[in-house]
């Protein structure tokens, strides 16, 4: 088991060099593009995109969707649709190189892989419907927003971890 | 002066394959953190690893020093950059649920992704769980809008909704963040160990 856990942590970048190299990609993006990075908003483009194709009068009647359906271009034809190909190309190459590529399901031995592929489909759908009332997730309103200093950004990073502590106490069995 | 592509000093056909290029580093980086592993990611709540804190701190702390240092450098012009609006209902309810959701399904979206990359069916699960998600707050949006655009604040940044200069904050922060990290490692070597 100790060997395990030294093997994990060197496998695995320090992590106050991963986080040095985050702030530096953080600079690079806003002084590129004046805006800081994204996760969900890709996510978002996929679904909009989904359901025009699939109910286009709905869409485009619903006050939701239709925002991002007014111009000519195609939703899936954004900034951040291009980033999130761009990051699972990245993960892919970083776990390729570190020998992680494997098809698996991880959960704690205390539970069932079925029963963690409920818990991650329920928690994925509540956090997609988060970033949607806060504007967006860890990645594109706290991590972003902290780095301008936007009080937004504060209050969502807040809330997501105050939270996270709150309701730890309830998923305990999933994890440890 | 920066942002380049907003001031056109970048033309914006090339948006998309910087774009490519910056989410080939972020996904990259995530991922050689540990961040595809959600047993890792939710460590932070439990106290048996850290590395979600380190590793967001460190780069929030590092990327606010260096914009303001830029800005003050006059290397790009702080007051251009997206800042994104303060809806202060919305941020408190929408990470409430973020964060019960992150316990709940042990990602968040961009940790997601980089655990699709590398073949975790979990992190598949939990993006497509995103995309219920959004989908229902989409077909739910008549009802949700009070709550989505209710008490908007505008653009603040914390300088102007206190009134303190934005250097003293980034002190306090970086400060905070240190003593994060010191009692992160306290914490740490007084819980038990959870091997994953």
């Amino acid at each position: 088991m100790k060997k395990e856990d030294q093997f994990k942590s060197r496998v695995y970048w320090n992590p106050y060099f991963g986080g040095f190299l985050l702030g530096l990609l953080i600079i690079f993006t806003f002084y590129i593009t004046g805006r800081g990075l994204g996760a969900s908003g890709a996510l978002k483009s996929v679904v909009v995109t989904t359901t025009d194709v699939i109910a286009t009068e709905h869409a485009h009647s619903n006050k939701y969707y239709s925002q991002f359906l007014d111009s000519d271009d195609s939703p899936m034809n954004n900034w951040l649709v291009f980033e999130a190909l761009g990051m699972l190309f990245g993960a892919f190459v970083s776990g390729a190189i570190a020998g992680r590529l494997k098809l698996k399901v991880e959960h704690s031995p205390k539970i069932t892989s079925t029963r963690r592929l409920v818990f991650a489909l329920v928690g994925g759908a509540l956090f997609g419907f988060g970033a949607q009332i806060a504007r967006g997730c860890t990645s594109g309103a706290a991590l972003s927003g902290i780095s301008v200093l936007s009080t937004g950004g504060f209050i969502t990073m807040l809330s997501i971890f105050g939270s996270g502590f709150l309701v730890a106490y309830l998923f305990r069995k999933n994890w440890i | 002066m920066g942002p380049l592509i907003p001031n056109g000093l970048i033309p914006i056909e090339w948006n998309f394959v910087i774009s490519i290029l910056i989410g080939f580093a972020f996904g990259y980086i995530l991922e050689a953190s540990g961040f595809s592993s959600s047993r890792k990611l939710v460590g932070v709540f439990y106290g048996y690893d850290f590395a979600v804190l380190k590793v967001f701190f460190t780069a929030a702390a590092v990327a606010v020093i260096g914009l303001y240092y830029m800005d003050y450098l006059n290397w790009l012009d702080i007051s251009q950059l997206y800042i994104q609006p303060t809806y202060l209902w919305a941020a408190i309810a929408g990470g409430f649920i973020m964060g019960t959701g992150f316990l709940a399904g042990g990602y968040c979206p961009g940790t997601s992704l980089a655990g699709v990359a590398i073949g975790k069916i979990d992190a598949i699960a939990f993006t497509v769980g995103l995309m219920i998600g959004i989908f229902a707050f989409s077909e739910l949006y008549e009802v949700l809008e009070p709550l989505f655009t209710a008490s908007n604040l505008g653009n603040p940044t914390l300088a102007d909704s206190f009134g303190i200069s934005p250097y003293m904050l980034i002190l306090g922060f970086s400060l905070c963040a240190i003593i994060a990290f010191y009692v992160s490692d306290k914490v740490r070597a007084k819980v038990k160990k959870v091997i994953y």
